[in-house]
């Protein structure tokens, strides 16, 4: 902070004599600085600071994209139906699983910790295939971003395809562009109120849908979506669409490309992940620049390029950008400027394509007037193939994985205290708790056997001492776990000794698993 | 302070002191700061008011909520359980020869048993129940039983005790000292029979005689021991004491005998009778020999 009484106010700061050398304080730049520059301290004798003059903070300009029709616009329109319909569709699939496992077919059970998925059932300690599966995805981003851009951003991104349906709302209530930015300026009154009041009304509705559904993934849908209006559901299903709803309504209702723009980490992701041979939105400079009116252009042929400047591409842009200032982190790649170019091209009678998805590679070839590359020379290159590999590879091991997993587990647990048991007729007991998985949807017979231990016999906690014997066969229930106290007896001449216990089940399958585990006896024998 | 001045590129006060020519900004603290600091004063005012802050010289001061943390203790002691009400007056009601046939009811038994004998039990028996063959306590997973192995016998044991001098009703017997009784070499033929019980020795038919007159009475003709009476089965792998001679020795010249206390004074019959199901099921619980057609229900006071 400066002084406002500094009597050197008026002096010449520029250069400064300090013991005999002339010191001066013209701004260093960094190129010419010596290395300990910026660490320099602030001298007395130096200028006060000045404030940076650049603003950290932007203000937001409303964004009121123009209604526009062509393929692209098109093919937005079908990847919102197919992701809603996906959305909202999903949990009412039936799935039968017999009488022991609930019928929805994709269904998270938080509660009985279980995740369903069609045919798949993942139990917790599986977790690995959601987590491979979230590889999957992650990388699948990589090989759309390598190959054609922010494709997720333009079209599936849920914050796009829900801003998308929003800005539809906005054009269905208000009016296109121009109407809906005359509302805005207009004073707040009755009709204005009434309209916005309309407008947020049906906002809170979609939002409320979104919530909604979403819970439906985590519970028995019919069931649940019957208790959530008779106001019988669980408290935690409110508070999860409460908050679905506050978010859907914000983020969709209001933040939309600021979503995009400033909170989603993944666009800074994917500008790091593009490179010149991505296909991406690109208005082709060297076609287009300078740009002049149809008017000029007549008059002036040979000096203007195709783009007659009529703004039609910032008109349509969902996030309200002008794509000819280049790639940009604003930009989702959603191609609608194309649309919007192309009908316009067509109009004019210039060849289409100024906006298009292009290389940046590509645009300098075309500049240097060398013929374009076919689209699938674009996609097939080192980068796509290598993430397409990785990708695919994962997805054969979870394939693998998945099929050839068993349904039974055993997992043995040897009592540490007391380590072995004298028996009144001299032999050793060990005890053991067993666990017997069954990973089916019915009940199973299992089998549990003693190998390599001689003279070995055991019962439990259920089966008699009366009855003990090398093998025993349990009941387990469906779709759990049955804990067994095992109780093992070897003759009095055991010594200490690995041995196996090997679970069977009693079906068509015969799944087995074995499990080491350790027998102790007296050292020396008794 | 003198030498307060306005630093000149900063625009702030200094403290006022200069050491060796450094000196120090008063720099404000930032507000957000500030008036952190003042809410935790005003949380301190409020917290002494509302809970326990002062030590005093027997207890603290008490807060005007009257909140303590013994008595959240108790609170939550008492929730938990009102929780198990149910359970224990289900197993209040059943009498213990009927408990095998509700597996559910005698798993929980057995898993508040098990939380019970860590309290009380595991000084004596260990934690994991194998007891001590120095000191004398006995084994609880195998399938030797001094007084009985069944539900029944297991809970009367706990619940009176053994040679408890306060309880009547108290498993009691004594073995008789030898000492100046057998001569060494009679001791030594004794020994001889009762390791021959088990294979231990070769028959000493001098011994077998001394055992019959004098050792039969309790431990029967055989040495198979009496549970009515408490006497050890010798002639079976499982030694209380030991099996050296030495320790055989010992044991007849001046006999030591277990004691335990009876838990009926200072437990309730329930968690008595779950401590039960838990010893049984350790692995040596045995068998009832013959369940009475209808075992008068009789139902346990609570505590």
């Amino acid at each position: 902070m400066s002084n406002p009484d500094n009597p050197n106010k008026d002096r010449d700061w520029s250069v400064v004599l300090e013991d005999g050398v002339a010191k001066t304080n013209e701004p260093v730049s960094s190129a010419t600085a010596s290395t300990g520059a910026p660490t320099q301290r602030h001298e007395p004798h130096e200028p006060p600071r000045t404030q940076m003059p650049e603003k950290l903070y932007e203000k937001r300009k409303a964004v009121h994209n123009k209604r526009i029709d062509g393929p692209f616009r098109r093919f937005k329109w079908f990847v919102m139906f197919v992701t809603l319909a996906i959305y909202y569709v999903t949990p009412w699939i039936r799935w039968d699983r017999g009488p022991f496992a609930p019928d929805q077919a994709v269904l998270v059970d938080l509660a009985h910790r279980r995740f369903y998925m069609f045919g798949i059932e993942i139990w917790p300690h599986e977790f690995y295939f959601v987590a491979g599966l979230l590889i999957m995805a992650g990388i699948g981003l990589f090989l759309v971003t390598s190959a054609v851009g922010r494709a997720w951003c333009g079209y599936a991104c849920p914050q796009t395809v829900w801003t998308d349906l929003f800005q539809h709302i906005d054009r269905f209530v208000d009016g296109d562009r121009n109407a809906r930015a005359r509302l805005d300026k207009a004073p707040w009154g009755p009709k204005k109120i009434a309209r916005r009041g309309f407008k947020w009304s049906i906002y809170l509705l979609i939002s409320l849908a979104t919530g909604g559904a979403w819970i439906l993934y985590f519970a028995d849908a019919p069931t649940l979506f019957h208790d959530f209006f008779t106001l019988q559901a669980p408290m935690v299903a409110y508070a999860t669409v409460g908050i679905l709803t506050l978010t859907t309504f914000t983020l969709g209702g209001f933040m939309r490309e600021q979503v995009c723009i400033y909170m989603c980490p993944w666009p800074r992701i994917q500008s790091a992940m593009l490179d010149e041979k991505s296909l991406i939105v690109t208005y082709k400079d060297w076609r287009g620049e300078p740009r002049g009116s149809l008017k000029k252009a007549k008059k002036d042929p040979e000096h203007f390029g195709d783009c007659i400047d009529c703004n039609q591409c910032v008109a349509v842009c969902p996030t309200g950008i002008d794509i000819r200032e280049g790639p940009q982190i604003g930009c989702i790649t959603c191609a609608l400027c194309i649309d919007a170019c192309d009908r316009v091209m067509k109009d004019i009678g210039r060849p289409r394509g100024l906006i298009d998805y292009a290389t940046l590679e590509d645009c300098r070839e075309e500049a240097l007037g060398h013929p374009a590359k076919p689209v699938w020379k674009t996609l097939l290159r080192p980068r796509t193939l290598i993430y397409f590999g990785v990708w695919g590879a994962i997805g054969a091991a979870l394939l693998f994985a998945l099929g050839t997993r068993t349904h039974t587990d055993l997992t043995v647990s040897p009592d540490r205290n007391p380590p072995y048991m004298l028996m009144s007729d001299g032999s050793i007991r060990n005890s053991y708790t067993l666990k017997l998985r069954n990973m089916e949807s019915r009940p199973r017979e299992m089998v549990v056997a003693i190998e390599g231990l001689p003279g070995g016999k055991m019962w439990t906690d259920t089966i008699g001492a009366d009855e003990a014997a090398a093998t025993q066969s349990f009941n387990v229930p469906a779709d759990q776990i049955r804990t067994v106290r095992a109780y093992v007896v070897a003759p009095r001449d055991a010594t200490s000794r690995e041995f196996t216990f090997r679970l069977t089940s009693q079906d068509e399958q015969r799944e087995t698993d074995t499990v080491e585990t350790r027998f102790d006896a007296p050292a020396g024998g008794s | 302070m003198a030498n307060k001045r306005i630093d000149e590129p900063t625009g702030t006060e200094t403290v006022g002191h200069e050491w060796d020519g450094i000196e120090e900004l008063n720099t404000p603290l930032p507000r957000w700061w500030l008036w952190t600091f003042y809410l935790t004063i005003i949380f301190a005012i409020v917290y002494v008011i509302l809970y326990p802050a002062w030590p005093m010289v027997d207890k603290a001061t008490e807060g005007v909520l009257g909140w303590s943390s013994r008595g959240q203790l108790a609170e939550k002691m008492s929730a938990a359980e009102q929780a198990q009400q149910g359970f224990r007056d289900q197993l209040a009601n059943i009498p213990i020869e009927r408990l095998p046939d509700d597996s559910a009811l005698m798993a929980r038994a057995v898993a508040g048993g098990q939380a019970a004998f860590k309290v009380h039990c595991t000084q004596c028996h260990g934690s994991g129940g194998a007891g001590d063959q120095k000191l004398g306590y006995p084994n609880l997973n195998d399938d030797a039983w001094l007084w009985g192995g069944d539900l029944k016998a297991i809970e009367y044991t706990i619940t009176h005790g053994v040679r408890w001098p306060d309880d009547d009703e108290t498993r009691f017997s004594q073995m008789p000292p030898f000492e100046g009784a057998l001569d060494d070499a009679q001791i030594n033929a004794v020994i001889d029979h009762v390791l021959s019980l088990s294979g231990k020795a070769q028959p000493n038919a001098a011994g077998a005689q001394i055992f019959g007159d004098n050792c039969a009475a309790c431990h029967g003709p055989q040495g198979k021991g009496g549970r009515d009476v408490g006497a050890p089965n010798l002639s079976d792998a499982i030694w209380l004491r030991g099996s050296e001679r030495d320790a055989l020795r010992r044991q007849i010249l001046g006999p030591r005998m277990g004691v335990m206390p009876s838990w009926g004074e200072r437990l309730d019959p329930v968690t008595i009778k779950m401590l039960a199901a838990y010893v049984h099921s350790l692995g040596g619980g045995e068998d009832f020999v013959e369940v009475a057609e209808d075992p008068e229900v009789k139902v346990d006071e609570q505590p």
